[in-house]
């Protein structure tokens, strides 16, 4: 295996639009900065790179940026481990990275929440945003069936994607109230760029049958899904589709914060006005110190970027801006809070934790996170709890806990440092 | 960079535009189905950036790969149910 080594005055892990921000603004005084992410690409979830549509402009127009400074990228490389302070190891599919640091700023952005329900692990059930990621790597879908369902502003922006890349969406279910929905569209009344956003997905999304107060009960298919049925009410009907596109808003990805002893509250990194954590030396930015969206993952990257190289003037002229969007992110968060009725999704028989089959029978005499790991294996897998914590979380009111090296799964050699007389050279 | 690269999948050629990662050769050579779980349930992609492990395929003799990150190179071998 080969070692890469590199030292750096910032490291940015995660290249999505906070990391991005971040970056390119801590390389404004002249400060090396180093970015690496899990992806091939720059970009993120959200400016993952399509191969049929350009981005748009806003995307463009940072990720130029970032190509034109002085940054550089790392890709493929997901970061494991802290084998020392001040030094971070990654992964590669083909090398071993160690970067050493003076300042780190995580931006790790958030995954979807699963839910699970009876096919919920059938193939071709996917997250909303997972459905999105394959069709813009390559996937087919014209012609496709799809059922959009679960909760959030992602399932509108998925099926008005797939919609234009030819895809037939059967309709979206999602979870929360209308009256939740319509206090949050008074909100955007306020916020102008967002009710563009709103209105433009309206009109693409016409003649597709948007329901609230409705969600999946079951999944059904040979050897991948066939059909999902709906709840809605009283009434529940089946729909036939090629593909499930399903997921529960959004969580922050904070293992790699825990890792580092960051404080955690309400589920995210805590960071204070220059969106330092309660690590000195330590960032935080974007989805994973509160799900927020593009424009506060911008701003918050920005914030960081700046008072990583002790700009902090610049960086407080973006107070505002963050405020409001932050305000919008409260209100947004609170429009898709998860209904109760879904804890009676699983029948004995669903597997909640998919790593290791565990059903939801074996898991109900449990009391805590740590007792199902060790009793049933629930959490156990390669996935690491990534699915079914939040999943636990939910059902039965767990905090998952203890994250520890490795972050992800590795490779055993990876863990290893190559011996001094080897060492490499530091780039 | 060349336009297209071929990978082979479970010993079949296939036949894919350059940069496209190989869970979606897997899923573009009909296989929906990636692997099977600890119980023998079929399963596929889930959550399409790299945390549910569903995708893992073997890439090159090395186990666990986790496919939708993983870009194709010209001559990769890929086995399902890893």
């Amino acid at each position: 295996m080969i070692e890469q080594r590199y030292r750096t005055d910032i490291l940015v892990v995660g290249a999505g639009p906070a990391g991005v921000a971040a970056a390119f603004r801590a390389a404004e005084s002249g400060a090396r900065v180093l970015v690496v992410d899990d992806n091939p690409q720059c970009g993120g979830q959200i400016w993952r790179a399509d191969s049929k549509k350009a981005l748009d402009k806003d995307a463009t127009k940072w990720l130029d940026r970032i190509r034109d400074s002085s940054v550089k990228f790392l890709g493929g490389l997901k970061v494991f481990d802290r084998p020392e302070p001040g030094v971070m190891r990654a992964e590669g599919f083909d090398q071993v990275v160690a970067c050493r640091f003076e300042k780190l700023i995580l931006a790790t952005g958030a995954r979807e929440r699963f839910l699970p329900f009876p096919g919920w692990t059938l193939p071709n059930v996917t997250g909303s945003g997972g459905l999105q990621a394959l069709v813009k790597a390559g996937l087919p879908i014209e012609g496709k069936r799809i059922v959009v369902a679960g909760s959030g502003p992602l399932l509108l922006a998925v099926a008005g994607y797939l919609k234009e890349r030819g895809a037939k969406i059967q309709i979206i279910a999602e979870q929360t109230r209308r009256f939740d929905l319509v206090k949050l569209g008074l909100r955007l009344l306020k916020c102008p760029k967002k009710l563009q956003q709103a209105f433009d997905l309206k009109m693409k999304l016409q003649g597709i049958p948007y329901l609230t107060n409705c969600w999946p009960v079951s999944a059904s298919g040979r050897n991948a899904v066939e059909s999902v049925t709906l709840q809605q009410g009283p009434k529940e009907w089946a729909v036939s589709c090629d593909y499930l596109a399903c997921g529960f808003h959004l969580l922050p990805n904070t293992e790699l914060a825990e890792l580092l002893g960051c404080r955690i509250e309400k589920g995210s990194v805590w960071v204070d006005e220059f969106q330092e954590t309660s690590v000195q030396g330590l960032y935080c930015v974007g989805e994973s110190c509160g799900v927020g969206g593009l424009e506060l993952a911008l701003v918050e990257g920005e914030v960081a970027g700046w008072a990583a190289t002790n700009l902090k003037e610049k960086a407080r002229e973006r107070f505002s801006e963050r405020r409001k969007w932050r305000g919008f992110a409260a209100g947004l968060n609170r429009a898709f809070e998860l209904r109760r009725e879904l804890k009676k999704l699983p029948t004995p028989e669903t597997f909640i934790c998919r790593c290791e089959d565990v059903p939801f029978s074996r898991l109900q005499s449990e009391h805590s996170w740590r007792s199902a790991k060790l009793q049933t294996r629930c959490g156990m897998g390669p996935c690491q709890g990534r699915v079914c914590g939040p999943a636990t979380e939910f059902l039965f009111g767990w905090k998952t806990e203890s994250v520890r090296p490795p972050v992800f799964p590795v490779r055993l050699g990876s863990f290893v440092p190559s011996s001094a007389g080897d060492a490499p050279a530091e780039s | 960079m060349p336009e297209f690269v071929t990978i082979w999948i479970n010993g079949s050629a296939v036949r894919v535009p350059a940069g496209t990662p190989v869970s979606i050769a897997v899923l573009m050579a009909g296989h929906s189905e990636f692997r099977r779980s600890v119980s023998g349930e079929p399963r596929g992609p889930l959550c399409g950036m790299g945390i549910c492990m569903e995708c893992r395929v073997q890439i090159d003799n090395q186990a666990h790969c986790r496919s939708c990150q993983i870009l194709c190179q010209e001559g990769m071998t890929v086995r399902t149910h890893d």
